[in-house]
């Protein structure tokens, strides 16, 4: 049972309404984690991370159109009614938001916000449900959690807030946990402790993680594998070890190669990606990176790049792997 | 919370001499001389000055002031030029009569009001929306009193379903929520309403579209909230705002209401006051000002309080 798969999804497309007809967010993306693995969404805004994350719940605007399959934990979460899918949040896949000071209601004391979720999903009396409170915010190390409790949001640090946020989330004891970001809004010391105290959590509870980065020092920091998404389509996939490594996609390598630790000499030049994003509503055809890559040949503006295999459960999406891969290694060599 | 009471209630006295000093002035700059409304016509110069000095209008302003502000402290606000009974008397039972009528119309309109702000907050941008907007800007724009004469005509001279005017048998001297002295509210507090029904939808729409659009509701749905535990939330974050306008309206109803009180023959405060501008009836004028005055500046003390207590980000201190 512990094989079976925690979170399946295949094939998935979010379409939002936009000025000039849909906008395709999300084109085709295909995860698949087993429990207690953690899977980094890597990538910039608006290359789709979040909006992959939320469809896992079901979290968007009820203009948008989902397609595909999303199974997790074996419920298929695009046939739940609204009764059922708020049976599955919390309790099956619960999230972590980016900015902790505006994802708690500013005027409900911490403990009642926490307290609230787990009695919507069990019933418990509210001395039960505080005990619970408590017993969660011991675990994430809130100093005085007893008083903490009775904070308003307002009343802590941006730290303190994250870990009462991740208090919340595992306070129905999930089996999906979903970071949006979650150290983005911290501080370069408190994004350290809060990520340990995440891996920590999530190995003893052994929950299937998907978190959403543009950090690729947080994605390796926390993941097992790295999906690495642009312009709303997963590029790049594989072991966290083996996408840094031996990244295979031009976009990947234009990440990697951007950070200071790659920098040839002190006072040097980073080398960035040309270009800015497309357009969602009005990609380039063929592959969407063409106009940023360096590699781009006649033939990447015909198909769309179909998913290569690279090494062990290593992909790209790149016609050109053999190319890019020698070209990395000179870079870096 | 007892400290930053007391405080404010500190911060309400330089207001108060303030709102006292500028009605004593309105009242003597208005012009027309008091005497005229109670000496016969045929009064001779000597009888005019006796008059003046029993009146206490022979001593320069600021002494006028100072001996007015003396007994008003005690709570003496002098009789009445026109009917000689004390001031206080005839305010407070107007005061009385116009604090039914306004709550009435406040509880009237803050329902309504929040009723279409949270639809429109809710359905943005849909038909329900527009209406409810629509209905919202009707209120604040039509002029009341109009609206009045309009629901006379059809209420009580076509459907000859309610009174027109007054307040019921026994007048303005006591009046009971029996469904007798009822039927005379209705039209009053129906057409006061209108006002305060509008801005209150405004302001919830724009609270609730507001809210709705934060990040914690999001982070509530993910918790598994259905609709009405979310509007629970909503509801209790829209409120400190919500619940000061609906003060803040309630002082100017107490206040704003002459016209309606005089199209309904309602024997408020508003009612008092047009008389006493009629009649230049100095003492009670300046008396009624200055009780309304006071009114206002206690109910905004009253809706900063509440606030506090609502909606723990503002600060205590």
């Amino acid at each position: 049972m512990s094989d079976a798969l925690m979170v399946d999804v295949a094939g998935l497309t979010v379409d939002f309404k936009g000025p000039k007809g849909p906008i395709r967010a999300v084109d085709g993306v295909n995860l698949h984690l087993k429990r207690g693995e953690t899977v980094a969404l890597l990538g910039e805004s608006g290359s789709g991370k979040s909006v992959t994350l939320r469809s896992l719940m079901r979290l968007h605007p009820s203009s948008a159109r989902i397609g595909g399959k999303v199974e997790v934990d074996g419920r298929d979460v695009l046939k739940l009614s609204s009764r059922e899918l708020a049976a599955l949040r919390g309790p099956i896949v619960s999230m972590i938001f980016q900015d902790p000071g505006l994802a708690f209601d500013p005027v409900y004391r911490i403990g009642d916000q926490i307290m609230e979720a787990v009695r919507r999903h069990e019933k418990l009396s509210k001395a039960e449900a505080r005990a619970r409170a408590l017993a969660l915010f011991e675990r994430v190390r809130i100093p005085s959690p007893d008083k903490r409790l009775d904070n308003y949001p307002h009343e802590m640090s941006g730290g303190m807030r994250q870990r009462a946020m991740i208090a919340l989330a595992l306070a129905c004891r999930p089996k999906v946990l979903l970071a949006d970001e979650p150290t983005t809004a911290l501080d370069a010391t408190v994004q350290i402790q809060v990520l340990l105290l995440l891996r920590e959590l999530q190995r003893e509870l052994g929950l299937a993680v998907v978190f959403v980065t543009h950090d690729i020092g947080v994605a390796v920091e926390v993941a097992d594998r790295i999906a690495v998404m642009y312009a709303g389509r997963i590029v790049e996939m594989g072991p966290a070890r083996d996408v840094i490594r031996e990244p295979r996609h031009p976009y990947t390598q234009g990440l990697l190669l951007s950070r200071a630790s790659h920098a040839p000499t002190p006072g040097a030049r980073l080398a960035a990606i040309p270009g800015a994003p497309p357009d969602l509503a009005d990609l380039p055809p063929g592959c969407s990176f063409r106009p940023r890559c360096g590699h781009a040949i006649d033939d990447c503006a015909e198909v769309q790049p179909e998913a290569v295999s690279v090494g062990a459960a290593h992909f790209a999406r790149c016609i050109r792997t053999r190319t890019t891969a020698e070209a990395y290694e000179a870079v870096v060599a | 919370m007892l400290l930053y009471i007391l405080k404010r209630i500190l911060y309400v006295a330089p207001v108060a001499l303030g709102v006292s000093v500028v009605c004593f002035m309105l009242v003597h700059l208005a012009p027309g001389d008091p005497l005229t409304a109670i000496m016969p016509v045929d009064a001779t110069a000597e009888q005019q000055a006796e008059m003046r000095i029993v009146y206490g209008f022979d001593k320069p302003l600021p002494v006028q002031f100072g001996l007015w502000i003396g007994k008003v402290v005690t709570g003496d606000l002098g009789k009445s030029i026109a009917t000689g009974r004390p001031v206080l008397d005839e305010v407070a039972r107007a005061v009385k009569n116009s604090l039914i009528l306004a709550c009435a119309a406040t509880l009237i309109g803050f329902a309504l009001g929040s009723f279409f702000g949270f639809v429109a907050g809710y359905f943005r941008n849909s038909p329900l929306d527009r209406l409810a907007s629509a209905i919202s800007v009707l209120g604040v724009s039509v002029p009341h009193y109009w609206l009045g004469m309009v629901m006379v005509i059809i209420f009580s001279a076509q459907l000859n379903w309610l009174p027109p005017t007054g307040a019921g048998p026994g007048g303005s001297a006591d009046w009971r929520p029996d469904l007798e002295h009822l039927r005379y509210i209705i039209l009053p507090a129906i057409t006061m309403s209108v006002i305060p029904m509008g801005i209150i939808a405004r302001t919830v729409r724009a609270l609730v579209a507001d809210i709705l659009s934060q990040e914690f509701v999001q982070a509530l749905r993910a918790k598994g909230l259905g609709e009405w535990g979310v509007f629970k939330h909503v509801v209790t974050n829209a409120a400190p705002t919500a619940l000061a306008v609906m003060g803040l309206q309630l002082g100017y109803l107490l206040g704003g209401s002459i016209l309606i009180e005089t199209v309904f023959a309602w024997p408020g405060a508003g009612f008092l006051l047009n008389a006493a501008i009629f009649q230049r009836d100095l003492p009670l004028l300046q008396g009624t000002i200055l009780v309304l005055a006071m009114f206002f500046v206690s109910l905004n003390l009253i809706v900063d309080v509440a606030q506090t207590a609502l909606d723990p980000r503002i600060q205590r201190a």
